[in-house]
């Protein structure tokens, strides 16, 4: 089967496999679920895709973005906007069914990814053609900003909060977001392009001597990841149909960065798993009550002190399934030689970036 | 390798956990106990007042068990802290109406975190019940929501009505915090209220939350010669503003809302804060002998003295209560018909009543600052129909619309306000002395 009939193939499949869970499992109507854990499920859907977003900037490029949640609340308010005066319009133009909706959510996650995506390039362009931890303090001021200035536009209900957004809970569009995230991220990393960044966060003095231009790719990436977080911001002000500024201080951008520490960073699967823990702790800890905080902070300095660099940072979760796959007697080193000679079959397998760490890392070894 | 399974099956477990926490459907809350679940800020940026609610909450709950329940049936309260988060408070709403089946939820200080729970509470048609958010779009998010405090449109109108009506003042200055939407909020109002009761806001000032120095804004506001001025503001900042304004020897009184309750204003303003007023929900000081009782057993209790947040928690509480032994059963239509019908209810806040909003209707307490930082109450502001702000759907306002201070001669103790009025009556004579102004000139018998 060539190429892209497998890859369409494996489209269409998790598109079906999306709706069928949706329809059959997380149907309200259905009553297969509580809706509580399917809350929470959800929101640890549009979490994965605010983490794996991140994760693309800090984790494989290197850079220290703390201003997540600004491109988020940028994404959220724009679609918001969009939605309460030009969406309903729409869905209601297209007879106000499961497809009209469809459609103006469509349109609502592409003109946030958007807008986030522009306001990226703003902050990117002067602040990343610096070196070091100038970003951190850009984008930690660029978040502050966007918190002010939500507060005082009342059209967007300022500091009173934005209710009256359509709520369109759908599990299916927020995994699609989530799948097409890690799917792209994933790519990206994979490609030349991904290489780039890796080479940047390595190294960025030798990445420019080997030719990259450090900030164009900076810049790119940057922009991608906002456009992402703008896309999870979507999700979120059509969740529960109501926006406040003051849910995107600057504390939510360290939520985003803890999944992904604790994760581990550069690891897309170690992303995941830390949207997911993220926001299933507090609620699994909901039983201790006034415990809960401490247990929950207590468990995660446990974590970092026994996993430094996150909970699968430094590794590859399927290199041993593969490995096997492949060849059982191979060792590590040898790989390392295969992946040199190019063969087709381990090019997609491992990266610049993994390789530098399998040698200059033990496991369990600290990046000082 | 081994570490990888460690980390996926500590994820794995984690789900499980979540996904297999015990409860029933909904409609579970049979049996012998009325569930009440109650989602507070018990961390985060506003613990400090999720935590007062919440003791008043349980005050009042373990009241109503140790007098054997209601109707025989004890109050089991589900506390749920949301860590000042709107997401976590909806998340926990869910839980609340799906997993837990609770008759009735209490919930939240911070408006912004009521409005992301509300509409899941409406549509599980559960009544929700806020002690303190003061949006007025709160309500607005269905008919089975409600509010037992007074909301800031309406807390501005008293403030302009009283410094129009009880003090009689005309010109009016404004201080204020630009970047605060309390403050500003109040401001509209003050600007809309205080014109129509025959006064002039002669000159606006602002500042920001944290600004030490007044001297610029106060210099402008003594030229333009006011005889109040409104500072609608927190009291870290009231205080400096009042002490800048007496060392440049403006002397007129000053007038805020509740962002002045702490006893942080007398120890920073000190004797430059004496003779003003503010807007507040309660006063411990109230010489009522329930708002006594209810200060004594608070302070038995948790060994502070109740600020209005733990007040109008534990009325709130008692109101729900109250609902839901009337409504005699655990269904939600009949809880929130109750709770619609609630007459006269006599918390330690003020005689509560709800209009057809589902917003409190309740005298406002004007407090007074005395000698010694010590907070009398002035009277009982209820506000008229005319000073009621557009857009507050004040029509319920207008059955009590006699001031307070009209009112409190002892013959005219016949409506509602009135009745609620007599503390404020053996209050403001025993003190009237204490003061100067027309208040007290006119509320002395």
């Amino acid at each position: 089967m060539p190429r892209y009939a497998r890859n369409l193939a494996i489209a269409l499949l998790l598109l079906a496999v999306l709706y069928a869970l949706d329809y059959l499992v997380f149907d309200p109507g259905r009553r297969m679920i509580s809706p509580y854990v399917a809350r929470i499920i959800m929101l640890a859907g549009i979490n994965i895709t605010l983490a794996v977003s991140l994760n693309l900037i800090n984790g494989f490029t290197g850079q220290f973005s703390i201003g997540h949640a600004g491109f988020m609340a940028v994404g959220a308010y724009s679609s918001a906007y969009f939605s309460v005066n030009y969406g309903k319009g729409i869905a209601e133009g297209m007879g106000d069914g499961a497809l009209g909706w469809a459609v103006a959510l469509l349109l609502a996650t592409l003109l946030g990814a958007l807008v986030a995506a522009a306001a990226g390039f703003l902050v990117g362009v002067p602040s990343l053609r610096l070196k070091g931890d100038y970003l951190a303090i850009v984008t930690l001021g660029f978040g502050q900003i966007i918190v002010v200035f939500l507060n005082n536009i009342e059209s967007v209900g300022a500091a009173r909060g934005y209710s009256g957004i359509p709520i369109v809970k759908s599990f299916f569009w927020i995994f699609l977001v989530a799948v097409l995230t890690i799917v792209s991220v994933h790519n990206m990393v994979r490609s030349a392009f991904g290489r780039a960044l890796i080479s940047i966060r390595e190294d960025e003095l030798a990445a420019e001597a080997m030719g990259v231009n450090t900030t164009r790719y900076k810049v790119a990436a940057f922009v991608i990841s906002s456009a992402l977080a703008g896309a999870g911001g979507v999700l979120l002000a059509h969740f529960d149909g109501y926006l406040n500024p003051k849910s995107f201080e600057f504390i939510k951008s360290f939520e985003i960065l803890i999944m992904i520490i604790l994760g581990g960073l550069g690891s897309i699967v170690g992303a995941v798993i830390g949207a997911i823990v993220l926001t299933v702790l507090p609620e699994a800890l909901r039983g201790f009550a006034e415990y809960r905080m401490v247990i929950y902070s207590v468990m995660l300095i446990v974590l970092m002190i026994t996993r430094p660099q996150g909970l699968l940072g430094g590794l590859d979760p399927f290199k041993g399934w593969r490995a096997r796959n492949r060849a059982k007697t191979r060792t590590e080193a040898e790989e390392i030689t295969a992946e040199d000679t190019r063969d087709k079959e381990s090019v997609d397998k491992a990266t610049l970036g993994e390789r530098a760490r399998d040698t200059s890392l033990g496991e369990g070894d600290t990046r000082s | 390798m081994k570490r990888t399974f460690i980390a996926l099956g500590l994820t794995a477990s984690l789900l499980a956990a979540a996904a297999c926490q015990p409860g029933g459907g909904p409609g579970a809350g049979g049996g012998d106990k009325v569930k009440i679940g109650v989602f507070m800020s018990l961390t985060g940026s506003t613990a400090q007042f999720g935590i007062s609610s919440t003791n008043g909450i349980k005050m009042a709950a373990d009241e109503v068990n140790a007098a054997g329940g209601i109707n025989g049936k004890q109050i089991e309260l589900n506390v749920q802290d949301d860590r000042s988060d709107a997401q976590e408070a909806a998340t926990i709403v869910t839980k609340f109406v799906t997993q837990d089946g609770v008759a009735g939820i209490i919930g939240e200080v911070a408006s912004s975190r009521t409005i992301a729970a509300a509409p899941i509470a409406q549509n599980a048609k559960v009544p929700l019940l806020t002690p303190s958010s003061t949006n007025p779009d709160v309500t607005k998010k269905g008919d089975y929501i409600f509010r037992s405090c007074f909301i800031d449109p309406v807390q501005g109108a008293a403030m302009a009505q009283f410094a129009a009506k009880s003090l009689g003042k005309k010109r009016a200055a404004l201080m204020v915090d630009r970047k605060n939407d309390y403050s500003t909020g109040l401001e509209k109002v003050i600007n809309e209220v205080f014109p129509k009761l025959g006064g002039e806001v002669v000159i606006t000032q602002s500042y920001q939350e944290g600004d030490t120095d007044f001297n610029g804004q106060l210099t402008s506001i003594k030229g333009s010669n006011p005889d109040v001025i409104f500072i609608p503001g927190y009291y870290g900042d009231v205080a400096l503003i009042a002490k800048q304004a007496r060392d440049k020897g403006i002397t007129v009184p000053l007038v805020g809302g509740d962002g002045w309750d702490s006893a942080q204003l007398y120890t920073i303003g000190g004797q430059a804060v004496v003779g003003s007023y503010f807007t507040n929900h309660y006063s411990p000081y109230d010489t009522d002998p329930k708002v006594q009782k209810f200060v004594k057993d608070y302070q038995t209790r948790y060994g502070s003295i109740p600020d209005a947040l733990a007040a109008t928690a534990y009325d709130a509480a008692h109101i729900m209560f109250d609902a839901v032994k009337r409504a005699n059963s655990l269904d939600g239509k009949a809880i929130r018909d109750a709770l619609a019908t609630t007459k006269d209810f006599p918390g330690v806040t003020g005689t509560v009543n709800f209009n057809e909003n589902r917003d409190a209707v309740k005298p406002i307490m004007m407090i007074r600052v005395d000698d010694g930082g010590k907070y009398a109450i002035q009277e009982r502001v209820v506000v008229e129909g005319a000073a009621m702000p557009t857009g507050t759907g004040g029509g319920a306002n207008t059955n009590t619309n006699t001031n307070a201070n009209t009112a409190a001669t002892p013959g005219a103790n016949t409506n509602a306000a009135g009745n609620a009025n007599s503390g404020a009556n053996t209050n403001a004579n025993t003190n009237a002395n204490a003061n100067t102004g027309a208040a007290n000139t006119k509320a002395t018998p």
